[in-house]
């Protein structure tokens, strides 16, 4: 796609105008003007636009109340807003209907409820779970709690040079022991997206549930969980510019049925007493206690945003991004990019040879550009390249070409700073 | 702006983070504790060898920034022949230097050292660089105590 006809499909500009923290400086000083923000963190977490901070103010000002309890037109309202977010998140992964759609505090709680739940229910000793090198600590720890718990084993699955996930290494991994399979769909270190979609058939053929962590991959593209066939799948409302303290487990309905209560409290139950409590159905049964409506509320209004906007248009904005810094910062001698697959997400880990990351990430910041570093919360990863910790910049919807070159520039006088 | 970040990554730093000083495992050693920092992976082993209460040498392994990894250095050039009461006193003149706006050095500390220790003080701009620049000190400071490792949310 040329440039021309991208840029008419999608104004980069006016969406920045969305975001209206993008408009600030940093460092500013008394009588020194800062340095415009260039935002490379999206990954990490990204930014509101106006349309979400709108909907949860407009929601506080005017509908808030508690759901599902009471009679009150409000509680009827709110209640009525908050069912409707979890219908168009279902839409949104192309569940097969709302029933299947958890929210939890995040993608970390909605995978250690999978963990704790299911895990702690169908997994027994000597059970493998796999896993592979690129996944983040969330998709690590709980799964070595259950291990302690267990005693069950971890397999993990390798990826190469590229950061292309290992196949071959997978369907060897898959045996008669597998009784999960937990991987991510998208490295938030390499950008990776992994073959979500073979993964699950391979897993399947054995009868072996899959979940995939889509914390990235709903970010930068569009997700099918029905066309992929996951068993489970997560993702977060921050990183997909909605609020924090909300996340997203679907779940096949068949699954969820057949598994516990994650936290006990109230709106989980049916009846109580104290001789016996029963449960609600999914989701009800995985939703203890007052839920973040005013954050599901924001994410109804995120979704809205980028379907807006057009998740294919972003898509392709966001890769034209990947391409032009990729090609920028390969310019500049030293500097090694980590994650080179073929199709990934627009996240560029790198090593600047002679200067750790942390320095690089002092400097930059001194203009502007907010970059992550360290080891992304993926430790195993690092190891793998023998990177230890590296730079990361992580693209979304309001970046510009404009920014990738200011990363660069910033670059350079980290190198100039350092003689490297 | 700039002059944060040259006042930060002074000449002298950048040296002690290129080319940093006892840069071993000495193998009289009789104390050792480790530093590490999560966040950003920093980790290090600083060694010391202390005969009759004297810090008769000090020396430190690992890798990490040049904040780090300077302030390390500078250390062990700093530390060396004091006692393990000086040196525990310096670790709390640093602490004070890097944390503090208006830091309250204790009694007893030369201004030679002080002068050369004022050297990391540009940290204080940089307040997520704080733990960076302590560090090795923590570690230092575990190793007198014959603790095994500096606990990792100290700063």
């Amino acid at each position: 796609m040329s440039d021309a006809i991208l840029n008419q499909a999608y104004d980069v500009q006016r969406v920045r105008e969305d975001f209206p923290i993008l408009a600030r400086s940093v460092h500013a000083r008394k009588g020194k003007p800062g340095k415009p923000l260039v935002y490379l963190d999206s990954g990490a977490s990204a930014q509101k636009p106006r349309q979400v901070i709108q909907a949860m103010t407009r929601f506080l000002e005017e509908d808030y109340s508690n759901i599902h309890r009471g009679v009150h037109f409000l509680s009827q309202t709110a209640t009525d807003q908050f069912e409707a977010v979890r219908t168009k998140v279902a839409r949104f992964l192309n569940a097969p209907n709302d029933r299947c759609i958890v929210f939890t505090r995040s993608s970390t709680e909605a995978i250690n409820l999978v963990a704790s739940s299911y895990g702690r229910t169908f997994l027994n000793e000597g059970d493998e779970v796999i896993l592979s090198i690129m996944e983040h600590h969330a998709n690590i720890v709980p799964w070595q709690l259950l291990q302690a718990e267990k005693k069950i084993v971890i397999k993990v699955v390798p990826c190469d040079e590229d950061g292309v996930l290992d196949m071959d290494a997978y369907k060897d991994l898959l045996s008669d022991r597998t009784k999960l399979v937990a991987i991510t769909h998208c490295s938030n270190v390499l950008g990776t997206v992994t073959p979500a979609k073979a993964i699950a058939r391979l897993a399947h053929e054995r009868g072996v549930p899959v979940l995939f962590d889509g914390s990235q991959a709903v970010v930068h593209g569009t997700v099918d969980v029905q066309d992929i066939d996951a068993d489970f799948y997560v993702f977060t409302a921050h990183k997909l510019y909605g609020p924090t303290g909300l996340g997203v487990l679907y779940g096949k309905y068949d699954l969820l049925k057949k598994m516990p209560p994650y936290q006990g409290g109230g709106d989980m139950i049916e009846s109580v007493s104290f001789e016996g409590t029963t449960f609600k159905a999914p989701p009800s049964r995985f939703e203890a206690g007052t839920p973040p409506i005013t954050e599901v509320i924001g994410l109804g209004a995120a979704i809205d945003y980028v379907e807006a906007l057009g998740r294919d248009a972003i898509a392709a904005h966001e890769h034209d991004l990947l391409q032009y810094a990729t090609q920028q910062l390969s310019q500049i001698d030293g500097l090694r990019i980590v994650g080179t697959a073929p199709g990934k997400g627009p996240i560029i880990s790198f090593a600047l040879e002679g200067v750790h990351p942390h320095d690089v990430g002092t400097i930059v910041d001194q203009y502007g550009v907010a970059v992550r570093v360290g080891r992304h919360c993926a430790e195993p990863l690092a190891e793998r390249f023998d990177v230890g910790p590296t730079v990361r910049a992580s693209f979304g919807l309001y970046n510009t070409r404009e920014e990738a070159d200011a990363l660069v520039h910033s670059l350079q006088a980290v190198k100039e700073f350092f003689g490297a | 702006m700039m002059d944060d970040l040259r006042e930060l990554y002074q000449e002298v730093i950048l040296d002690h983070g290129k080319n940093p000083r006892n840069f071993r495992h000495p193998d009289d050693a009789n104390r050792e504790a480790k530093g590490e920092n999560p966040m950003c992976g920093d980790r290090f082993m600083v060694y010391l060898t202390l005969k009759d209460g004297v810090v008769d040498d000090v020396a430190f392994q690992g890798r990490g920034c040049a904040i780090s990894t300077a302030s390390a250095s500078m250390m062990t050039e700093l530390v060396r022949g004091k006692t393990a009461a000086e040196a525990e006193k310096l670790f709390h003149a640093f602490h004070e230097l890097c944390t503090q706006d208006e830091p309250d050095i204790p009694e007893g500390v030369d201004d030679e050292t002080m002068e050369k220790l004022m050297v990391m003080s540009g940290v204080r701009q940089f307040p997520v660089r704080v733990k960076c620049a302590t560090l090795a000190w923590h570690a230092m400071n575990a190793a007198l105590h014959g603790e095994a490792a500096a606990s990792s949310d100290q700063y």
